[in-house]
């Protein structure tokens, strides 16, 4: 378990994705098939089931170490980890054996059928075997607890470079619910696999910021529609199966079971681009809603019945088979249209309608009401363009942001390279007589500011918990977001998207910043 | 019976013979058991260390400082105390001092360690009747790392990194710490480049007679990309300035202590690699070398002490703290 071990150590340390992904692609081009596959199952969240709790594992480590309680309690205060702490004060191992990962996750999983006394003496035997830098992975493993977060993504980059073939064909194979009992390496990533050409999404457009809307030439020759917050994504029905796949890379078919049933109404060999929005029942929801479906791993009925999800087609990439990226956005945008119309009402698909528009100026004046619709701005698009062309053809001009004039109230200390500043502040609206936080921020603040801001701090700390300081009212923030909605979870009641100081405004007095109520109203305007 | 030895503000005192231990504040005679800044200090009118600490506390106290030698084993009176220097095995030098009134033995460990790293000379108990030792790392989660694993441990990160194009920069403390790694790595992967202040400590210790790999110091004139794939040795405080920067983007980051036993450690360092390397005892270490005394009586100091002392107290000895405010350096 050595090799796994390095790999896990290597992945956890706080070095970049190049440094992880060289050491993933080290441990691919070495180990054994069978450890290769629990390894790429154990970095994709599919753990063997937990066989004895931390807890046990901690007293039997007393036990062994001859510790007493209260020392392990102290060595845990220092350490912060359960796993580890067991792992750092064992005693020495007295041999080292060093069998495979698949060797010891099929020892676990002999164990979950032996009695307590058993698997204890079984356990205490292997530890002995092992040195502590494996025994912390071995424990993780024990307790089900060996979860690798974010490496996924380098995972998927990685099988990816090992294997010379792209990322969504390794997302697509990893994708379901497969375990290494039910697959083989070869299966899992190698063989070829007819469906995979078939799921296969196209580049995305590139999109950029609009900075000056008269430099785009004639209004008469782009398009505009919404620019909508949620995933952007790609359906896909090719074979009589379909794929969807967010802008990020991910696969997120089985996320958005809702569109399951346009496989019935759209003819096979047909791509769609388009954004995803939430709503429940007929109101509509934030981004946010959008993001926190596609991100989880299972989608449960109570989750459907709380969001459901819809496709705000924008474009159409594949007809009947042929791949329509040439054709201009005017022929591609046809074609949607008549799919759309053939489709019953009922289905969650709609067409992203255009903006209508004669000028410059009188777009501006749909960009500036653009929230109150739910969308972030507009999306702009040369009709004549084809999907992928030389120069962006993609545009998106943003709605001015909302905006809120706050109080700060809290501030914190920033990480240990930047002790001597205060990094993170909570802003607070009135809420008659008092002030409730209702965010937490420091984008938008120049260097400048925050040296400023933290002198003035220290010099006007009420009180402090731990890193944090609750200073005396006194700065008026303006506070910028896109997107505002009811969060239960938050003293104010509403969270924001992507908060940002916009000014400070050194000479507005704290009277004068908004009020609870007027955060309220936000929210029912547009949230 | 009188105690031996007392705590007082100024550091350890010994009323027998009028002097202090490792003093913290200017005092006429100091005993100094090796020459870390939180041991060796400035100030003093006498020092008494051991011939071969006495170069490095010179170079670090200046021409100025008056320190009197003497040799490992060799009894010196002072007044009407006793007093003996024996091997620590912290760095190069460092001792334990004995001293003994009226047949009473107490002994001051300064900094120790059990293990021989081949540089210090190695350890030794000393029977007494009171032991004062540190425990920077008085818990049962400090085990080290053994002394072949942690060579192929460097040897194969900076080996890599050569391979890569990569610079390694490894920070270590300058005195005991930065020789060790000296003589652990293996000089054939490639060039080893040293901060001055680390250089500094090499020429000291080489002058006294104990070899160390060729180096090559970091001056504003070498140009470092000369070097490719070289290990670096810096100083904890210089990777975290400018001097840093000159390697460019393409390095590869690591340090070397006791602390990188702790995954949290190593993460809040952000360094690409921790190597667990320490100068003191490890838990094992402590426990061993307090036994290996024959002490009743043992003072903790330096770390862990209220957790080490009620272990002690419960392994049956009389155990006290000794408070210090100092920094000990790991
Ligand atoms: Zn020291
Ligand atoms: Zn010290």
């Amino acid at each position: 378990m050595k090799a796994a071990a390095d790999l896990f150590a290597r992945l956890d340390d706080p070095t970049g994705p190049d440094a992880k992904i060289a050491a993933l692609l080290g441990y691919f081009q070495t180990a054994p098939d069978g450890d290769k596959l629990w390894t790429v199952a154990l970095l994709s969240g599919r753990t063997p089931k937990r066989i004895v709790t931390a807890n046990q594992l901690r007293a039997w480590a007393i036990a062994c170490a001859g510790l007493k309680d209260w020392l392990f309690e102290d060595s845990y205060r220092v350490v912060g980890d359960l796993s580890e702490t067991i792992a750092l004060v064992l005693p020495p191992p007295s041999r080292h054996e060093n069998h495979s990962l698949t060797h010891w996750i099929k020892t676990i999983k002999r164990l979950s059928r032996m009695d307590e006394e058993t698997r204890k003496s079984a356990i205490l035997n292997i530890w002995d075997g092992m040195p502590a830098a494996e025994r912390f992975w071995f424990i993780k493993l024990l307790t089900g607890g060996l979860r690798a977060g974010t490496s996924e993504s380098l995972l998927i980059r990685a099988l990816a470079q090992l294997t010379g073939q792209d990322e969504p064909a390794i997302t697509y194979r990893l994708n379901g619910t497969w375990s290494p009992d039910t697959t083989t390496w070869h299966n899992l990533i190698e063989a070829s696999d007819p469906q995979l050409a078939l799921s296969h999404p196209y580049p995305f457009q590139p999109s950029q910021q609009v900075e000056n809307i008269a430099d785009l030439g004639n209004p008469a020759e782009w398009q505009a529609t919404h620019a909508w917050g949620g995933a952007r994504c790609q359906f896909i029905l090719r074979g009589g199966s379909h794929a969807l796949w967010s802008q990020d890379g991910a696969l997120i078919t089985d996320q958005v079971p809702e569109l399951a049933p346009l496989r019935d109404f759209l003819p096979d060999g047909t791509v769609i681009e388009g954004a995803l929005r939430a709503f429940a029942g007929d109101a509509p929801l934030g981004a946010d809603a959008v993001h926190a479906r596609i991100t989880r791993k299972k989608i449960t009925k109570a989750m459907r019945a709380e969001t459901q999800l819809v496709l705000i087609a924008n474009d159409l990439l594949e007809h009947d088979g042929s791949d329509l990226r040439q054709s201009t956005l005017d022929i591609r945008h046809k074609h949607l249209k008549n799919h759309l119309t053939s489709t019953p009402d009922q289905l969650p698909l709609r067409l992203s309608s255009a903006v209508e528009f004669a000028s410059w100026s009188d777009l501006e004046t749909q960009r500036q009401t653009a929230r109150t619709a739910g969308a972030d701005g507009l999306l702009l698009r040369h009709r004549d363009s084809p999907y992928l062309a030389s120069k962006t053809m993609r545009w998106i001009w943003n709605a001015p942001p909302l905006t809120v004039d706050a109080v700060l109230i809290y501030a914190q200390a920033g990480p240990q390279s930047r002790a001597n500043l205060f990094t993170e502040f909570t802003f607070a609206v009135w809420n008659g007589q008092t002030l409730t936080p209702f965010t937490r921020t420091s984008t938008g603040l120049t260097d400048a500011d925050l040296a400023e801001l933290s002198t003035w701090v220290r010099k006007n700390t009420q009180s402090k918990f731990g890193p944090v300081r609750q200073v005396t009212p006194t700065h008026v923030f303006e506070i910028a977001f896109d997107d505002i909605h009811a969060s239960p979870r938050h003293k104010s009641g509403v969270a924001l998207r992507f908060p940002r100081v916009l000014r400070w405004h050194k000479d507005k007095p704290v009277t004068e910043a908004n009020t609870l109520d007027d955060l309220k109203d936000m929210r029912a305007t547009y949230g | 019976m009188a105690d031996v030895l007392t705590f007082t503000k100024r550091g350890i005192y010994c009323a027998a013979g009028d002097f202090y231990i490792d003093p913290s504040k200017p005092v006429e005679r100091a005993l100094v058991t090796h020459g870390h800044s939180d041991h060796a200090r400035s100030g003093m009118t006498r020092y008494l260390a051991t011939r071969s600490a006495k170069p490095v506390i010179q170079h670090r106290l200046g021409p100025n400082a008056v320190i009197d030698t003497i040799a490992f084993g060799e009894t010196r009176q002072i007044g009407d105390a006793t007093v003996s220097f024996h091997p620590a095995g912290h760095v190069p030098g460092s001792a334990q001092i004995r001293v003994s009134v009226k047949g009473e033995v107490w002994v001051a460990s300064g900094d120790y360690k059990t293990v021989d790293d081949g540089l210090s000379e190695p350890f030794e108990p000393v029977p007494c009747h009171a032991f004062i030792t540190e425990c920077t790392f008085g818990l049962p989660i400090f085990n080290w790392t053994p002394k072949d694993i942690l060579a192929r441990q460097i040897n194969d990160w900076w080996a890599t990194n050569k391979a890569a194009g990569r610079f390694s920069v490894l920070g270590a403390y300058a005195l005991g710490k930065a020789q060790r790694l000296l003589t652990t790595v293996n000089p054939d992967i490639g060039p080893i480049l040293t901060h001055g202040a680390i250089e500094a400590t090499n020429i000291v210790l080489r002058n006294q007679g104990i070899t160390l790999p060729q180096t090559i110091p970091v001056t504003p004139e070498l140009n470092v990309h000369d070097h490719p794939g070289a290990l670096i040795l810096a100083t904890p405080g210089a990777m975290a300035q400018p001097w840093g920067a000159q390697f460019g983007p393409d390095v590869s980051t690591a340090f070397a202590s006791g602390w990188m036993a702790l995954r949290g450690q190593r993460r809040r360092r952000a360094m690409d690699r921790g190597f667990v390397v320490s100068d003191h005892a490890d838990w094992a270490g402590l426990n061993t070398a307090i036994r290996e005394t024959g002490a009743t009586k043992v003072f903790a100091t330096h770390g862990y002490t209220g957790s080490f002392r009620r272990w002690l107290a419960e392994q049956g000895y009389d155990a006290q703290i000794v408070a210090t405010d100092d920094p000990a350096d790991a």
